[in-house]
């Protein structure tokens, strides 16, 4: 008996550790990753990557993480279990967002100083087209249903609405001063811009393509110009979406129904990046200054954890 | 516009106007037209100190066209097309003939890069005050108090501006007890003058001061000179200079009889940009301008790219070419700009400045950024720097 459970035991944790989630967070002056277990809030290791690290990104069956190495002008790809580099993809200069589609075949590069998106076909390395877009181009992401990419220009404040299937511009919505990250639902109706200048989450119809709503943010304490809104993202069940709110260091909590900012969660400093654990209970937070992540509690919505990484960290990704 | 009050926040929804542009239509819709003039004079290269820093001719006139490729790359999408003529008047030239017989009648918006003695008298004409002038080479506090005009708007941060991010920052350091030195220029002077105010805003006492002078002696051996030159009665934590043309600023660091550092138009210096600025997407700008000029980019450029982008952002926003209307958005709540420095830049209301963060700099390191943490503001900590508005003495209605 007394044999039984601790084979038991042993078993369970066994599986505990080969499904121990990870986070990785990519540190941008460190020219390193950090992997950092959730779970129990410690951070494991940090590996070289190579040169100013900044967008991360899973493959869909998290067998691959791709890392945009800035300063090497590539975008690399790693084993996501062992950390060895497997390839890199010929992103175009100075790669620092990018986004993969849905099917994880294709991706999409922001190139900030030519003006430019990169497609890339992941299996053979190859660019199948540039796409000429607005100034300085940051956010992009690709709808859930794989219809839409989008591509958002800093400077020129556009998001420009790409069609996956021609990679051609069908349509432009000019948004609030510097936008910088977009997201979609998950139902893919609608997409969330951040605008960092202007203070403002825009939520735009799909279909229309119009601005529904503008939502502002007010904390106590904080003028309105440290409000400057950069990470957005949309729970599963469009219920909440969450913002990063930068320099303010805080994570607005908006109701994705009525879009009212239902609460400010205090995290570290200039938080950037979010991302959502795999089961959603929990969000992660990048805090760039600070040089820590923050583990926020979904259910409880409470920040349960500060975790130092190491400098800069950027971007954020959480494999199961 | 709908507001809900919390104990702790408020968030406040709106509907905005709506643009959505179909790339397709615009390509074949006629383009709206946003003419843009320059105007500057060839300068005598100044008396140098060394040979490390040449004379650049062209200052401002490459940050307007940085900006102008900016407009048009947005314009393809909008449907505007932005085009900049420059008029580069010759040493010998008059500003003001130029300006009657090219600029006046056919252009609404007029970037001006001019010295304040040249840009007064150009401003005066009955014919200026139909356009809307974006001064790029002035930092002078008269043209932003007492001769302010409601048809110019000033981009470079004003001295007082800069003495005053200099201020803040020497607070924190307690930096208190300051001995300043003056050049023998009338700028030396104005530049003093703003020091003098911070330090009396700010509550820091000026020790001592003393005026520089020129002479071919002190000059060779500015070695042996300046350590008699900085001895004072009273000591003091820093050496505030006040040199703008660069004569003999540079010669003060390391020379002090007392070790003590140089703050002021040498040494930590505030300036709207500076190549050591990185942050919030600095580097990207910083990349496009060495691309297209081949060299740093200078206060002047940056000032004039600001100048044609507020132009842009308005005629974007606004959907017009038409000067009433862009004039009313620019100096609207609503307009922002981005600066690549951190925070939304905008105009004051009350005497056209630029309201902007400031760079404080060493040559070769960002030391810290104005408004210093801990100034605070019940509006924006950007007023925290030069004259506010119930300092201002401008009234516009002249």
């Amino acid at each position: 008996m007394k044999y039984q459970s601790l084979k038991w035991l042993l078993a369970l944790s066994l599986i505990s550790t080969a499904h121990a989630e990870n986070v990785f967070v990519t540190l941008e002056k460190d020219n390193a990753l950090a992997i950092v277990n959730p779970i129990e809030g410690k951070l494991l290791k940090t590996v070289p990557v190579g040169q100013r690290p900044r967008g991360i990104a899973l493959s869909p069956d998290n067998k691959y993480l791709y890392i945009a190495t800035s300063d090497d002008n590539t975008i690399k790809i790693f084993d996501a279990e062992t950390f060895k580099e497997l390839g890199k993809l010929p992103s175009g200069k100075d790669p620092e967002t990018f986004a993969l589609n849905p099917a994880g075949d294709k991706m999409y590069v922001s190139n900030e100083d030519d003006s430019l998106v990169t497609v890339i076909d992941i299996k053979s390395k190859k660019v199948l087209k540039q796409i000429k877009v607005g100034v300085e181009p940051e956010g992009i992401t690709v709808s859930p249903d794989n219809k839409w990419l989008i591509s958002v220009s800093e400077t020129t404040n556009m998001v420009h609405w790409i069609d996956t299937k021609t990679n051609a511009i069908v349509a432009n919505t000019l948004v609030d001063a510097r936008p910088r990250a977009a997201n979609f639902t998950p139902d893919s109706q609608q997409l969330w811009v951040t605008s960092e200048m202007a203070g403002t989450l825009l939520i735009i119809d799909s279909q229309s393509k119009q601005i529904i709503k503008t939502v502002n943010f007010d904390v106590s304490g904080i003028t309105n110009d440290k409000i400057q809104p950069v990470g957005v993202i949309i729970d599963k069940d469009r219920n909440k979406g969450y913002v990063a709110l930068g320099p303010a260091n805080r994570v607005a909590v908006i109701n994705a129904k009525t879009y009212e900012v239902e609460k400010v969660l205090l995290v570290g400093q200039r938080v950037w990046n979010l991302a959502f654990s795999p089961d959603q209970k929990r969000l992660y937070t990048t805090n760039g200054t600070s040089n820590d992540i923050s583990l926020i509690d979904l259910e409880t919505q409470t920040v349960t954890k500060s975790i130092g990484v190491g400098t800069y960290p950027w971007g954020v990704a959480a494999k199961p | 516009m709908r507001l809900i009050k919390y104990p702790f926040l408020t968030s406040v929804f709106s509907i905005l106007t709506v643009i959505v542009f179909n790339f397709n239509n615009v390509q074949a819709a006629p383009k709206q037209i946003i003419n843009i003039a320059y105007l500057t004079q060839e300068q005598n290269p100044p008396v140098a100190l060394s040979n490390l820093d040449p004379f650049i001719k062209d200052k401002g006139v490459i940050g307007a066209e940085l900006g102008i490729n900016d407009n048009n790359t947005t314009g393809e999408f909008t449907g505007q097309q932005f085009n900049l003529k420059k008029f580069i008047v010759p040493i010998d030239g008059n500003v003001n003939d130029t300006f009657t017989k090219e600029i006046s009648s056919q252009f609404k918006y007029l970037i001006v890069n001019l010295p304040a003695t040249q840009l007064k008298p150009l401003s005066d004409l009955p014919a200026a005050k139909e356009l809307l002038l974006f001064d790029v080479g002035t930092t002078d506090d008269s043209l932003r108090n007492e001769e302010c005009q409601r048809h110019v708007l000033h981009l470079l941060p004003s001295r007082a501006m800069r003495a005053d991010a200099l201020a803040q920052y020497m607070m924190k350091k307690r930096w208190t007890q300051w001995f300043l030195v003056i050049g023998p220029n009338p700028e030396d002077k104005l530049y003093a003058d703003a020091i003098k105010r911070s330090a009396k805003r700010f509550n820091m006492k000026i020790v001592a001061e003393k005026t520089w002078e020129h002479t071919y002696d002190a000059r060779r051996t500015a070695q042996s000179d300046v350590a008699v030159f900085s001895q004072t009665e009273d000591p003091y934590d820093v050496l505030v200079v006040a040199d703008e043309q660069g004569q003999f600023g540079e010669y003060l660091d390391y020379r002090t009889w007392v070790p003590r550092p140089v703050i002021g138009t040498q040494g930590l210096i505030a300036t709207p940009w500076h190549k050591t600025h990185e942050q919030w997407g600095a580097v990207q700008i910083q990349h496009r301008f060495l691309e297209k000029a081949g060299r740093w980019m200078e206060e002047q450029d940056y000032s004039a790219y600001l100048a044609v982008r507020a132009i842009g952002e308005a005629a974007t926003r606004t959907q017009s070419n038409e000067l009433s209307k862009l004039k009313d958005y620019i100096f609207s709540d609503t307009f922002t700009l981005n600066g690549y420095t951190g925070t939304p830049l905008s105009f004051r209301a009350w005497d056209g400045q630029l309201r902007q963060p400031l760079l404080l700099a060493a040559p070769r390191s960002l030391v810290a950024i104005a408004p210093i943490d801990g100034f605070l503001h019940p509006k924006t900590e950007l007023d925290t720097l030069g004259y506010d508005q119930p300092e201002t003495h401008c009234q516009w209605n002249k």
